[in-house]
């Protein structure tokens, strides 16, 4: 075991458990609203908070250790792909904005399904996206899971189980303990860490490869292509990265862990602080990170399994110590897109099932008692699966984020924008939504040239309007 | 149902929104137009700007910088507070 650069990680971890015990302090003292303060740390987050908890959420174990690894593959053209996330930094708040805010405490909304609720009145609404977000996000959590596991084995020297078992203890605790304020309070830690993680590797890359024209130069003469938009065959076309934006942009607006952060914030103030901090941190990771993996080429030649791309260029770029600092990043990136995950699942459980339908009069202490064992359950089923991820499981999780866009984000848009959107809208567009993804996804893949995304989200757009206007016609007969 | 439409916080935030969608549109249009307008030539034909090949640039880094910009502009000039608690009601 590499101590010189396990210690800092170590530190790290120490330090995110300071963050959650604290924040855990602030719960005990609001007695009244539990779930509100649990489930949405008590609609208090501040603007660089807010700002902090929606990237980390967002930057997932997918974008952090696999996507740099894919740049080193396919050159700047991945670097270009991944820059249609600047997007996200500005837009989710900005459509979502002030009237998410506003309605969802009329509704005194505390989930993205209680949104749901109170704007469609419809059970049918409340259960197919309860059933969505269990199904989905629990097999996307479960695929972070594994993703942090193989990362402190590959440092630690481990075996695949007890370096699991790190991992899960370490995040449910702090989950357990602290609830939405101690999540989003670490992602404030994680997501600092991520972006001067990111920026003292980028330098120590460029460094090492003889300043950036050098580096250029080099992978010109590889192959030209790696520095083209087109990818190091020539197959990224135009329009397939460009869907891209609709896949991880403005398709982002549909995913319920983003969307519960929309509507935790204080004041106007917050949001408008957030989005300037949101955009600028959003791009700035990403722009590097991706950057990492393509000046990563000349330097460390004939990596094939792109995930080791980031450690391994740490590690021969920087002092052991400092790797250990900067490998901190991709740790919390994983770590802080699982702990929303679950802090999701578990509300969709207590909150939007249990409260909804099997037990409207549950008192506080129940539903605490609840909320704390729903969240351990889950985490133990989760670890389980983890430990031997069925194949169904990578399936699921490949196309978690493109069917949850494609069956939240016209509910949600349209319900708050357009007076005439109604439940038999809703229904049908989350159903076209997620069984025309999976078909599509199945059967016709990347559909024209574009992500598979893009096509249930116009089918499900279509069957918004249609079910809202029928049923409207119907009442006016 | 639906709030009624009069009050004036939602007129403010869906101009929000509509800003949102433009500045959104104008960062693709940018980001599209740089990289492959300029990407497209052949790579021998490239021209740099700090090392970086100039659609990367423009399309990337100055794209971004330019984003991060008018989002403060934005902000600064037509994003409006309003209080989020019904009429009355504040916890500030």
């Amino acid at each position: 075991m590499n101590w010189t650069v396990m210690l800092p990680l170590i530190i790290f971890l120490i330090l995110i458990f300071i963050t959650g015990y604290w924040a855990s302090k602030s719960m005990r003292a609001s007695e009244e609203s539990f779930l509100s303060e649990y489930f949405l740390g008590g609609r208090q987050l501040g603007g660089l908070i807010l700002a902090m908890t929606m990237i980390a959420t967002y930057g997932s174990a997918s974008s952090f250790i696999g996507g740099p690894g894919v740049a080193y593959t396919e050159g700047l053209g991945w670097v270009l792909l991944a820059m249609s996330q600047v997007v996200t930094g500005y837009f989710v708040l900005m459509v979502l904005g002030k009237k998410f805010s506003i309605v969802a405490r009329r509704y005194n909304a505390v989930t993205l399904i209680d949104f749901l609720k109170e704007r469609y009145q419809s059970k049918w609404v409340v259960l197919i996206a309860a059933f969505s977000i269990i199904i989905f996000l629990f097999s996307a959590m479960a695929a972070q899971w594994v993703g942090g596991a193989r990362m402190i084995q590959s440092l630690t020297g481990l075996s695949y189980t007890s370096a699991l078992f790190i991992f899960a203890i370490s995040v449910l605790i702090y989950v357990i303990i602290g609830g939405f304020r101690a999540v989003a309070l670490t992602d404030t830690v994680q997501g600092i860490v991520m972006l001067f993680g990111t920026l003292i590797l980028l330098i120590g890359t460029i460094i090492a490869g003889g300043g950036i024209g050098n580096i250029i130069a080099d992978l010109q003469a590889e192959n030209p292509n790696l520095i083209t938009p087109y990818g190091a065959d020539g197959d990224l076309t135009a329009t397939y990265v460009s869907s891209f934006w609709i896949l991880v942009g403005v398709g982002v607006v549909g995913l319920p862990h983003i969307t519960v952060r929309a509507m935790s914030y204080k004041n106007s103030r917050a949001m408008h602080r957030a989005l300037l901090i949101g955009t600028v941190v959003v791009g700035f990771i990403m722009l590097n990170m991706h950057l990492i993996g393509v000046f990563a080429r000349p330097i460390l030649p004939g990596i094939d399994v792109g995930d080791k791309v980031m450690p391994l260029i740490a590690l021969e770029v920087l002092p052991a110590w400092l790797a250990g600092v900067v490998l901190a990043a991709p740790m919390a990136a994983i770590m802080s897109t699982v702990d929303s995950l679950l802090l999701i699942v578990s509300s969709a459980v207590v909150k939007d099932i249990y409260l909804n339908y099997i037990d409207p009069e549950a008192t506080i202490s129940k539903v605490r008692i609840l909320s704390f064992t729903t969240t351990a359950v889950l985490g133990i089923f989760v670890f389980l699966s983890a430990l031997n991820p069925p194949d169904l499981l990578i399936w699921l999780n490949l196309f978690a984020f493109g069917g949850l866009e494609a069956a939240f984000i016209w509910p949600v848009v349209m319900g708050l924008y357009w007076t005439k959107g109604n439940k038999y809208g809703a229904f049908s567009s989350m159903l076209v939504g997620i069984l025309s993804y999976i078909i599509f996804h199945n059967y016709y893949p990347n559909a024209f040239g574009m992500h598979t995304v893009v096509l249930p989200i116009v089918l499900s757009l279509a069957a918004f309007v249609a079910g809202s206007l029928s049923a409207n016609d119907k009442k006016a007969a | 149902m639906l709030p009624d439409n009069k009050d004036y916080r939602f007129r403010i935030a869906n101009r929000e929104a509509l800003i949102g969608v433009g500045l959104a549109i104008f960062n693709f249009l940018w980001w599209f137009g740089f990289a492959y307008g300029m990407g497209s030539e052949s790579p021998q034909e490239y021209e740099y700007v700090f090392g970086l090949p100039a659609w990367f640039f423009y399309s990337c880094v100055l794209g971004f910088v330019v984003m991060v910009v008018l989002v403060w502009i934005v902000v600064k000039l037509w994003f409006v507070e309003v209080p989020f608690d019904e009429e009355g009601g504040n916890d500030e």
